[in-house]
């Protein structure tokens, strides 16, 4: 049986996902996500022709809030639950590479 | 002995402290002991709060000392699901990368529960970010089933299922995406709606598949559930989902109850019923027509015939709108950073604090929203689920309700599905279809099978919950189903 998804691009979807994974970790994935994508093709039978997606299942219009001013989350609440803040932000690790 | 305050329903509970026989201290007291007691066994918290139930106790009781009106709910402890945001404590989602997060504000439906008086006692576990339906991919710990405690309570919402089976609260709440509050509710033999999509406000639920989470309750009875879900239903606008045009559903449910349903039509889809069911779930089933057909339903013959379709369809839209809200588990606002060399080494080995499922999931739905596979994935399920909306509108065209079983098997043993992700996602058979459309459906009990509960569920148009609550009520007057208890329930607990 040929493979639907190769280790190569399990590495590349597990790059894109920001997760880092073992080799061990990435093979398993591969033979998890093939196992369950195989399975998956019966849906491809489905005959979809000229029918639209939902995107939800019940029909809405955007809402809007009263334009009312409300308080918001206080800003020393909002730092409390993060790994690093400084002078009053989120301390985040360098972004940009060099130097 | 059967006056215990744990094995009160909430209403009865709270005609109790209406009455002034009983203090929301006291009822809140037992609920603790009995916490205390048994959920060392049953492991359905992941953090108790004594403290602010006690204080919120008290409050009810001071409101009710200085003749203010009482709540709905006055003085009925409720467990809420580790997902939903309570102020002041923990909200993990049975996760390492929310390990020690406190939620800095309060869901709306804790701050509609705490309005009509309901008094929270703890979080409860769950499958890890809701993934799951065993509640086995907890971070933390496992739950077990208080019917047979070798058996899984179902999930995700497992441990809201397992504190009311085993009476250490009346009530919880839970999130229903893809059945998770239907199927533990079948298993621990209890009554569950997962509400009309938009019905409840989602702010402060911890995002899993934003298409379809829902916000919804556990309760021993039909009454103590629509009470419950009258309260926590209603528009908001902090959640652009909550379509209710009205504030308040107070009334609408419970008037529901006490009326017959002569005439309403019951579709029964006959092939829920050939294939996959342990034949025990079939008989209890059966039985349960049997007994819709004796209080004057009619019954009919629906087919539903996209919903072979529904879990590949939900195993691609659920794992790809959660490869997006999990997205925001970085480290850098909120949870534990594993600070590395780069950037996006502590992205990626932050981000490995997530369970097996959730990055299994994280991975599929990632993807299937990838350049090449939108088309064939995505957009083949976003279009089956139009399909399967269609199916529903045509039964509807010929019943009032659709009727299948909740799951198709009883409760199974811890560890039994955890080898293959195939065979747990084929636990939600019955419980996706109606999900994907965006109904109500609620779960009730209807008879033993090995001893253990099975559960039947009712599926309504949208926004048409009334109905269910009205099918559900004149099925429970005319059976005893909801009356079995799991042992431990009534044994040894806080008189």
């Amino acid at each position: 049986m040929s493979e639907r998804i190769s280790l190569d691009e399990v590495r590349k979807v597990a790059k894109l996902a920001r997760l880092s994974l073992s080799e061990e970790e990435l093979e398993r994935m591969r033979g998890d996500l093939d196992g369950i994508l195989d399975w998956m093709t019966a849906l491809s039978k489905l005959d979809t022709n000229g029918v639209e997606p939902t995107f939800h299942a019940v029909e809405m219009a955007a809402a809007l809030r009263d334009d009312v001013v409300v308080d918001g989350l206080r800003r020393s609440e909002a730092l409390r639950a993060a790994a690093r803040s400084d002078q009053g932000g989120f301390a985040v690790p360098k972004v940009k590479e060099g130097e | 002995m059967s006056d215990a305050l744990h094995t009160q329903s909430a209403h009865a509970l709270r005609e109790r402290v209406a009455k002034g026989e009983t203090s929301a201290v006291e009822i809140a007291r037992a609920a603790l002991d009995t916490i205390h007691t048994r959920d060392a066994a049953v492991g359905a918290f992941l953090h108790v709060d004594g403290e602010g139930a006690l204080a919120q106790a008290a409050q009810v009781d001071r409101a009710r000392a200085a003749g203010e009106a009482l709540g709905p709910l006055a003085g009925v402890p409720i467990a809420m699901k580790d997902n939903l945001c309570v102020r002041g404590i923990p909200a993990t989602c049975a996760s390492k990368i929310l390990e020690g997060w406190i939620a800095p504000y309060d869901a709306t439906v804790v701050e509609r529960l705490r309005a009509a008086g309901a008094v929270i006692v703890g979080k409860t576990n769950m499958d890890e970010f809701a993934m799951g339906s065993s509640n086995e991919t907890s971070a933390y710990k496992l739950v077990h089933n208080p019917w047979d405690l070798s058996r899984a309570p179902g999930g995700s919402s497992g441990g809201s299922a397992a504190s009311v089976a085993a009476g250490m609260a009346p009530l919880s709440l839970g999130s229903d995406t893809g059945g998770s509050v239907r199927q533990p509710a079948a298993f621990c033999g209890l009554v569950a709606l997962k509400p009309t999509y938009g019905r409840v406000s989602r702010y402060g639920l911890i995002a899993f598949a934003s298409s379809l989470d829902q916000i919804g309750p556990f309760a021993r009875d039909v009454r103590d559930c629509a009470i419950v879900s009258e309260v926590i239903s209603g528009r908001d606008p902090r959640d652009a989902t909550s379509v209710d045009t009205v504030e308040t559903l107070a009334g609408t449910y419970t008037r529901e109850l006490e009326r017959d349903v002569k005439g309403l039509r019951v579709g029964v889809v006959r092939a829920s019923l050939a294939e996959g069911c342990e034949p025990g779930v079939v008989l209890a089933i059966e039985r349960s027509i049997d007994t819709l057909r004796s209080l004057g339903c009619e019954i009919v013959d629906v087919t539903l015939p996209t919903a072979e379709h529904a879990v590949s369809a939900y195993y691609i839209v659920a794992p790809a709108e959660c490869s997006s809200n999990l997205a925001r588990f970085d480290g850098m606002r909120f949870g534990p950073r594993v600070e590395s060399a780069s950037l996006e080494e502590t992205y990626g080995k932050t981000r490995a604090l997530f369970g097996k499922e959730v990055r299994r999931r994280i991975m599929l739905g990632t993807y299937v929203l990838s350049a090449g596979y939108y088309d064939a994935f995505y957009a083949q399920a976003q279009k089956a689920r139009t399909l399967i909306s269609r199916d529903y509108a045509a039964a509807f065209e010929r019943c009032d309700v659709v009727l299948t079983p909740t799951a198709p098997s009883v409760a199974f043993g811890l560890g039994a599905k955890t080898k293959n992700p195939l065979e747990m996602y084929l636990a939600d058979i019955f419980t996706l279809p109606p999900s994907l459309a965006g109904l109500p459906a609620i779960s009730v009990p209807c008879g033993l099978s090995e001893g253990l509960p099975v559960g039947l569920q009712l599926t309504a148009k949208a926004f048409d919950e009334a109905t269910l609550f009205r099918v559900a009520s004149a099925f429970e007057r005319a059976t005893d189903h909801h009356t079995h208890r799991a042992s431990m329930f009534a044994a040894g607990g806080a008189a």
